[in-house]
């Protein structure tokens, strides 16, 4: 009995949390993929009928917007964070005193909701109200700064408020990498003389690719699903510039009784994560099997 | 032991249960929830508890009732839904095809509800040849509201082409006033465009265009001109437009910064609730053109179980179309009774205006439902139209690319 107990108390205590992650994750997954493919509009219905809601989805052009910015947002997004955040790290690396209370200050952003810096982001962006009417107020009369309400810019406004965010956070993980490098290595350069910006071009960044690998992930997904900070900041205006998929599967799936459109627009969110996601956990795997 | 209790905890539940079931019950689901609003419901269960019913609330807040179909949409899915919900325009038909209303029509011929309802908007509260719905109010949304001062220090009429108005847009525009206030929401930026529309295509075109979706009336030359007039109103706006809420536009007109407001009547509590009086602060007028485009708001029957809930449900319908709510619910609302025959002697002049264009335009049969505010098509549609519309606004696209785009939206969401 014990040796039985012994052998299937792992499985017996993983069996729940298995099930439910096969039926809330896995299951829900292949009931939204079923339902992309049917003509479901108020209710789901479950009659297949064919790619229709695909087609419908790539004939509208709200949602190749939504596209569009999802690359432009998340390609900006990632970089310029990940690039501000490694240099944020590398400053705060300069063994100064107040590191401390200097990383708590950045890391601050992240505690707050992306509906609070949505919010702020827009008064502060707002031109009535608040940098542009600031700066005019000032004198300088012709200064304009009207991202917010320009159909062409709005959507950078939100690159902005998510950089400020997470970049803080970004520049944790880093910081975190640079202080696991191997001290020895570092000391052993600057013996033989070599620059401080050689020794992190040439030995601590590279050693720290796992970090930039983890750092893409998390601000990859975040960019993905970025939802709340849209709404809070633009509501996916003007018109519906600053539209993202997540925004414009909300509006099918809630405000338009489409549920078709909306199914076919996460599947195809979720395929664009898979295509981040997949390479990574290949590559993962296999470097556990060396 | 343990069945012991568990009998006595179901014989307790059974007891419970009876106890509380005596007489009409209806748990209602509704979306007012703001000031003014939540008061108007207080005046229905009120009403409801004194004819011995028991009214279980269930308000959801927020999305402008997207939250609230939400909520529905798990409740009917679970196969438990509410006795009445607060639906409006065709999604009442669009939940009858799902096969889940009630009929009242019993209710609604003891109370001659054909003859006290103006015919189009019956239209709206029968599912086929039945009655599934009762009407609430009428909100008229092609008005027109005017800040009285600026208009008279300008020496500016109320327009009543758009011609006009927009001579009185430049003049204001000169005298560094904001011609017109608006606020750069999709859903706003529709309601300006339907009240245009309007005026520009006439009521059978509106009617071709946005209710039969006839494509060949999206397609024409009317509606190129629609998108021009509406690209000429872009020039008559702020720069600091986008995303303001409607209230704050209307604020704009009540202290003079903007001349017009073009809103439903739901502007006119805003400017009673700042002590400003129709006529002399504020003025009010359909907006140039024929036509009155109007929003009702009504409850959809549910299909329930129990003679408890159907005679809850009976009871509702009866109380939500009768004299007295009607009034009462409509003045603290800002808008009109929907049947015909309510004294009113106690509404203002706007709601007068607006009860005397609606029996007008019902006789001409230019009384047309609201594009903009879910009364005229199914969402999927609406929102096509929307997406189209507020992209030209907020963009330089030309009227000509909008059309196309129009038609193409509008084939795509069917």
């Amino acid at each position: 009995m014990t040796k039985w107990l012994e052998e299937h108390t792992p499985k017996l205590v993983l069996a729940p949390s298995f099930v439910a992650i096969m039926i809330f994750v896995y299951g829900f997954i292949a009931w939204t993929a079923w339902v992309s493919f049917t003509r479901s509009r108020l209710l789901p219905k479950y009659e297949i009928e064919g790619l229709i809601q695909y087609e419908r989805l790539m004939a509208s052009p709200r949602w190749e917007t939504a596209l569009n910015n999802l690359f432009v947002f998340g390609a900006l997004f990632i970089i310029i964070a990940m690039v501000l955040g490694l240099l944020l790290a590398i400053l705060l690396d300069q063994n100064i005193r107040t590191e401390g209370a200097i990383r708590t200050i950045y890391l601050y952003p992240m505690a707050l909701s992306m509906i609070v810096t949505g919010t702020a982001w827009k008064w502060i962006l707002n031109p009535g109200l608040g940098l542009e009417a600031m700066i005019r107020g000032w004198g300088f009369e012709s200064f304009t700064f009207d991202w917010l309400v320009n159909p062409d810019m709005a959507i950078y406004t939100v690159v902005i408020a998510a950089i400020w965010q997470s970049s803080g956070f970004v520049m944790a993980l880093f910081l975190a990498g640079l202080r696991s490098v191997d001290q020895e290595i570092i000391r052993a350069a600057q013996v033989d003389g070599i620059p401080t910006w050689r020794v992190y071009t040439a030995i601590i960044i590279p050693s720290m690719a796992p970090i930039f690998l983890s750092a893409f992930i998390v601000l990859s997904h975040l960019a993905i699903k970025s939802f709340d900070l849209v709404i809070a900041l633009t509501g996916g205006g003007p018109g519906y510039a600053t539209d993202l998929p997540a925004t414009y599967m909300y509006a099918m799936a809630f405000s338009r009784g489409d549920i078709g459109q909306a199914a076919s627009s996460a599947m195809i969110m979720m395929m664009v994560v898979f295509a981040i996601v997949v390479p990574y956990l290949y590559s993962e795997l296999r470097s556990k099997d060396d | 032991m343990k069945s012991y209790v568990l009998g006595a905890v179901s014989g307790l539940a059974i007891v419970a249960s009876t106890a509380a079931s005596a007489g009409p019950e209806a748990e209602v689901l509704h979306y007012w929830t703001s000031g003014g609003e939540a008061k108007s419901v207080a005046v229905l269960q009120e009403e409801f508890a004194s004819n011995g019913g028991t009214w279980t609330d269930m308000p959801v807040a927020g999305g402008g009732g997207d939250a609230a179909m939400t909520a529905l949409r798990a409740r009917v899915l679970s196969g438990n839904a509410p006795t009445a919900v607060q639906l409006k325009g065709p999604a009442i038909q669009e939940w009858y095809e799902e096969g889940v209303l009630a009929d009242i029509t019993a209710v609604a011929e003891a109370n001659n509800w054909a003859d006290v309802l103006p015919a189009s908007i019956a239209g709206h509260m029968k599912c086929e040849d039945t009655w599934c719905a009762a009407p609430v109010n009428v909100h008229r949304v092609d008005w027109i509201w005017a800040n009285a001062d600026v208009l008279n220090a300008n020496g500016i009429a109320m327009p009543t082409t758009w011609d006009e108005f927009n001579a009185a847009a430049e003049k204001l525009q000169a005298a560094g006033i904001i011609p017109l206030a608006h606020g750069g929401q999709a859903w706003q930026d529709a309601t300006v465009f339907e009240a245009v529309a309007l005026g520009i295509l006439g009521a059978d075109g509106f009617r071709k265009a946005f209710v039969d979706l006839d494509i060949d009336t999206l397609k024409s030359d009317e509606m190129v001109a629609v998108f021009d007039q509406m690209r000429t109103m872009r020039g008559f706006v702020d720069d600091n437009f986008s995303g303001r809420d409607w209230n704050l536009a209307t604020a704009m007109v009540m202290n003079g910064e903007a001349a017009f407001q073009i809103m439903g009547d739901w502007a006119k509590g805003e400017f009673l609730a700042a002590g400003k009086a129709p006529g002399e602060d504020f003025l009010c007028a359909s907006t140039p053109g024929e036509g009155f485009l109007y929003n009702v708001d009504s409850f959809a029957m549910f299909d329930v179980d129990g003679d408890d809930k159907k005679a809850g449900q009976e009871l509702l319908a009866k109380l939500v179309v009768g004299q007295n709510f009607q009034k009462v619910f409509n003045l603290n609302k800002g808008s009109i009774p929907a049947r015909t025959d309510v004294s009113l002697d106690e509404f203002d002049s706007c709601a007068l205006l607006s009860a005397d264009d609606m029996q007008a335009s019902s006789d001409s049969g230019s009384l047309l439902p609201s594009y903009a505010h879910g009364m005229a098509m199914r969402g999927a549609q609406a929102g096509a139209i929307t997406d189209v519309v507020t992209a030209h606004f907020n963009s330089d696209m030309s009227s000509q690319e909008a059309v196309e785009m129009l038609a193409n939206a509008v084939a795509n969401s069917l």
